[in-house]
């Protein structure tokens, strides 16, 4: 499944407790987002770069999957230093870079850069349904996280049926141009795709009412936070007041 | 025939989706404790529909349906019929919703309101029933269309059934597959109806054939 991609292994963060790594990524994610200072913001990515490592996932494949990041990233470059007033460093035509704007730019990259890393690192790790679980132990509104988790189940199956329905177009001739006859095809496909998935939906709750539900889910499986966890999370929560620290010290100065 | 002795009983069912073109129509059935039925019949002519109605998941316009010596009506009294008759969809897909096998095969037990540690037992035992020990991890949706099939079977028969209503369970499995299946079935359950198209099947599983057709049931 195309969201699950660094979910599997065995390093240290992917068998962590999913509870902790939510626990730890919340206040990452608040407290790099908040940071003014460029060593806070670089210090984050070497961290978060070094948990990437220790996860085991190949730094080529991290990458590959953010690319559409980079762009937003690229973007920010090509207007940031050239829309910030300040000290001119660069002049093309009537176009005018100030430091500044390059300062806000590259504080921008980094801190978004870590808070990505931290996400991948912390949550890419963890199977979706464990996220889902760890967060009914955190009290979320269990509509949303049953919507959340079938959603997920049945996205495979869906998308399944959207390439047997495609395939099924396709051996018979169908190619996409720019006509009221793909429109009129690709109509039918979504309409067909939207009543099975609303027939299968039915099928499900029967099957389930067949095994006796009633309205509630049960957690079968249970967390158990062991010492490596707390360890891990107390190192991680020391690493992150430093980069508080860090912050702190650079206003100063 | 003593009132205790058959375990679903359909007297004068009717149903139909529209007005112009009734499913079931003055619908008679009788499954007594240990015979196994197979249920024939075209496609659209109702047999699904039918277990539906034994399952209480459609009410019948009209008629009477007896399981388990009880006469069942409205939808609470179909709980105790649901925990007792398992049903097997015709597609694994629909039936297995959980993340894991262990979760999927759990889920029905923990409904019953069985602890966590008896549901625990309950996966291992249908596991090794089912020949697939170790697969409790398994995501679901991974597995391969046979192993489906029996996980499937196994969610059901973790509520241990006294009968089973099988929905075409043999389509598009292997003979290794439907072989092994129909293993599990004979040694797990002692009264079953099972929809298929399969003659084998009938032959070597079923010691009763159901016919139906134009909405009447008939016993070949």
């Amino acid at each position: 499944m195309i969201i699950e991609n660094f979910a599997e292994g065995k390093s240290l963060l992917h068998t962590t407790d999913p509870r902790i790594k939510i626990c730890l990524c919340v206040p990452y994610i608040f407290v790099i987002a908040l940071s003014n200072s460029l060593y806070t913001a670089a210090a984050a990515v070497l961290i978060a770069l070094s948990l990437i490592i220790i996860s085991g996932l190949r730094l080529g494949n991290v990458l590959k999957s953010i690319r559409v990041f980079f762009w937003f990233i690229l973007l920010l470059w090509v207007v940031l230093p050239f829309s910030i007033p300040g000290d001119q460093i660069i002049r093309l035509g009537p176009l005018r870079a100030s430091s500044q704007g390059v300062l806000k730019a590259l504080a921008i990259s980094l801190k978004s850069t870590a808070i990505v890393f931290f996400i991948i690192a912390f949550l890419g790790t963890t199977k979706v349904f464990s996220l889902v679980h760890a967060m009914s132990h955190f009290h979320m509104p269990k509509k949303l996280l049953y919507l959340t988790f079938l959603s997920y189940r049945y996205i495979h199956v869906i998308y399944m049926e959207y390439v047997k329905l495609r395939d099924a177009m396709r051996i018979r001739g169908f190619r996409p141009k720019t006509n009221i006859h793909t429109y009129k095809s690709i109509g039918y496909l979504i309409g067909m795709l939207l009543i099975r998935s609303y027939e299968r939906s039915e099928r499900i709750y029967n099957a389930m009412l067949c095994r006796g539900f009633h309205g509630r889910f049960y957690l079968f499986e249970h967390f158990a936070v062991t010492g490596r966890d707390m360890v891990f999370l107390s190192i991680m929560a020391a690493t992150l007041m430093g980069i508080g620290w860090m912050e702190w010290i650079t206003k100063i100065m | 025939m003593d009132n205790k002795d058959h375990v679903i009983k359909l007297d004068d069912v009717w149903f139909s989706y529209s007005r112009e073109r009734p499913v079931l129509s003055a619908t008679n059935l009788v499954l007594h404790r240990g015979e196994r039925a197979a249920l024939l019949g075209s496609n659209g002519s109702g047999k699904s529909t039918l277990f539906h109605i034994i399952m209480g998941l459609i009410k019948p316009e009209k008629g009477k349906v007896t399981i388990l010596g009880k006469e069942r009506q409205q939808g609470r009294d179909f709980f105790e019929v649901r925990q007792k008759v398992g049903l097997l969809f015709q597609d694994s897909d629909d039936q297995l919703f959980c993340p894991t096998v262990a979760e999927d095969i759990a889920f029905g037990p923990l409904n019953l309101g069985k602890s966590r540690e008896e549901a625990r037992d309950i996966v291992k035992k249908t596991l090794e029933v089912l020949g697939l020990e170790g697969f409790d991890e398994r995501i679901t949706y991974k597995l391969s269309e046979g192993e489906k099939r029996l996980v499937a079977l196994g969610t059901v028969l973790a509520m241990e059934p006294e009968v089973l209503l099988l929905d075409e369970p043999t389509t598009g499995l292997d003979k290794e597959h439907t072989r092994r299946f129909f293993d599990i079935i004979k040694s797990s359950a002692r009264s079953y109806i099972i929809i298929t198209h399969d003659p084998d099947l009938i032959e070597q599983s079923t010691t009763k054939q159901f016919a139906i057709k134009d909405g009447r049931v008939y016993k070949r």
